[in-house]
């Protein structure tokens, strides 16, 4: 009996074990079935290419909201790639333990922060200062979004890069220091160097985190449908698009169906992104073993 | 330059870099507290709103998210913990297990409002739950999935091979060994990852803004297909989407809200200390 008893627990647990499978492959499926829909209204080739974005005339082209995720995007790893970058360098190889006591935690609960609760922050305070700083007549813009958006992508560098540094072999640097090179020296043209490949990894996922954060640009990049010429302006992105219009349509609607084409697009992107982070990642851990 | 001088300069930038990442966080946190906590009061977290939510309290956002998050739990904890149990006692290494990790990597990848889409044509449209609470809890449940079973299968793991090679010496099979070594003492780790788990799920807006969410309700939630308010969503709506809103009551939601989050934040941190300690 005790042997039946463990080959049902363990059917389960294998059951279990290939949930994730199952879900990724449902969502496939449910944003494909509502999102398909979309060519009985609209083709694939203007959705992907067009100007402009006028669900109202059934006017789908997503470009717009394209180029303001990628805008806002780039925007947010200008400014979180040298920072993230100095943090885990500094983590890995130069602070003191109390310094690492104060900055792991900070890190872990800006990462714990709650989308919402920045964006209005970001909506509240730092709109108003990028209004100011740059006297624009709204301080809902890509830029603002840009700052939060670096800000919720930190955590996943910082901790990213600072593992592949700390996966460096220690031969390495007693090698570069043998020779008489000083830390800094070693870290930058040694450590870092080894390190690459887990950067570029911690690089990507932070890319992922940022092209797929919904609230924060919601809230804080003024949400024009425009294509964007400048980063001191609003922007809208697919994210955004997504979380605002979906409450005003009807389902098998038209503009129902092309949210959810929006929603495929973001999902290609971001599997893209992250396969290809895990990739970079398997090899360099390879390379170490 | 030296090579010294450019060592200190390198090292004092870096220093500086990671005083930037701290200082608005603590900026943040420090921010919402001295705003906020006029706001907190007896009232303001147990009454009902009053006059289209400009006056009285956010209960039923408290509420709701309290039972959005159980929801969550109920799903995702042993379906997490299962997972995390096959990966790490009993999948070979073969190619569906290389599968299962590359979907776990994609499912945690997947932007929260993608999963609200999910939610929406899945268990809201298709399942015929409707916008309600079952709908959200089963939507968070996915999103935080990958979170339970990448920490668990990771505290599972850290479990000694000298607990199992002891438990299958006494003749216990396989499935006791697990049952009755592995998982008393992959716990701590365990409940690490689940308490974080729930504490992301308590703060996500996006997923549930078309599964559960409501503007405002009148009376609390009385069964599973109800639709439920839910603190991170009042907090959206108060601050953007009601005009003249007292920056007083925003303030406040903003504050519970990040109660929560770092109680839960502090309950997981104190779990992994003890466990250190062990």
């Amino acid at each position: 009996m005790a042997r039946l008893g463990d080959r049902i627990a363990e059917g389960l647990v294998f059951l279990a074990g290939g949930a994730a499978v199952l879900f990724v492959a449902l969502i496939l499926i449910f944003l494909l079935r509502e999102g398909l829909p979309l060519v009985r209204y609209y083709s694939p080739i203007p959705f992907l290419t067009g100007a402009e974005w006028y669900p109202l005339s059934g006017v789908f082209g997503i470009l717009p909201l394209v180029l303001g995720s990628l805008l806002v995007t780039a925007g947010a790893v200008a400014i979180a790639l040298p920072l993230g970058l100095a943090v885990a360098i500094y983590l890995a190889e130069v602070a003191p333990a109390w310094i690492k006591d104060v900055l792991k935690p900070t890190i872990e609960l800006l990462a714990g922060i709650p989308s919402v609760l920045l964006g209005f922050v970001g909506y509240a305070v730092v709109a108003t200062v990028v209004k100011n700083v740059f006297g624009l007549p709204t301080g809902l813009t890509a830029l603002t979004g840009s700052i939060m958006l670096a800000y919720m992508a930190l955590p996943t560098i910082i901790s990213i890069a600072d593992d592949a540094i700390r996966a460096v072999p220690d031969d390495f640097r007693h090698a570069s220091y043998a020779l008489g090179a000083t830390r800094w020296q070693t870290i930058r043209a040694v450590t870092v160097p080894a390190a690459a490949s887990g950067i570029l990894a911690a690089i990507m996922l932070g890319i992922g985190r940022a092209i797929g954060e919904t609230m924060t640009v919601w809230m804080v990049t003024g949400n024009a449908a425009v294509i964007p010429t400048t980063i001191l302006q609003p922007v809208r992105t697919m994210t955004a698009t997504i979380a605002a219009e979906m409450g005003e349509t009807a389902r098998g609607s038209d503009h129902y169906a092309a949210l959810f084409a929006v929603g495929i697009v973001l999902f290609v992107m971001t599997a893209l992104i992250n396969t290809g982070a895990d990739l970079v990642l398997h090899r360099m851990k390879k390379k170490y073993e | 330059m030296s090579s010294r001088t450019t060592e200190k300069a390198a090292f004092l930038i870096m220093a500086l870099c990671a005083l930037l990442v701290v200082l608005p966080v603590i900026g943040i946190v420090a921010y919402v507290v001295a705003k906020g906590a006029p706001a907190i009061s007896w009232e303001f977290v147990s009454a009902m709103p009053k006059r289209g939510m400009k006056a009285g309290g956010i209960f039923p956002a408290i509420w709701g998210t309290t039972l959005l998050v159980v929801g969550t739990a109920v799903f995702s904890v042993p379906l997490g913990i299962g997972a995390a149990v096959y990966l790490s006692e009993y999948a070979p290494d073969n190619r569906l297990t290389k599968i299962i990790r590359m979907a776990i990597v994609n499912l945690a990848g997947i932007p929260s409002v993608v999963y609200g889409l999910f939610g929406l044509g899945l268990f809201v449209v298709f399942l015929g739950f409707g916008t309600s609470l079952l709908a959200g809890s089963l939507t968070l449940a996915v999103l935080v999935l990958p979170v339970i079973i990448t920490t668990a299968e990771e505290a599972i793991r850290a479990v000694p091979q000298d607990y199992r090679y002891a438990s299958l010496a006494l003749g216990a099979t396989k499935w006791q060994t697990v049952r009755y070594q592995v998982l008393p003492h992959g716990l701590p780790g365990t409940l690490t990852g689940v308490v974080l788990a729930l504490g992301r799920a308590a703060g996500e807006t996006a997923p549930i803004l078309f599964t559960a969410a409501a503007f405002f309700l009148p009376r609390l939630p009385t069964s599973p297909f109800d639709q439920v308010m839910a603190l991170p969503y009042h907090l959206f709506v108060i601050a953007t989407q009601v005009p003249k809103m007292p920056e007083s009551l925003q303030y406040g939601t903003a504050l519970v809200l990040l109660a929560l989050v770092v109680i839960a934040y502090a309950a997981a941190t104190a779990i992994r200390m003890r466990l250190r300690r062990r």
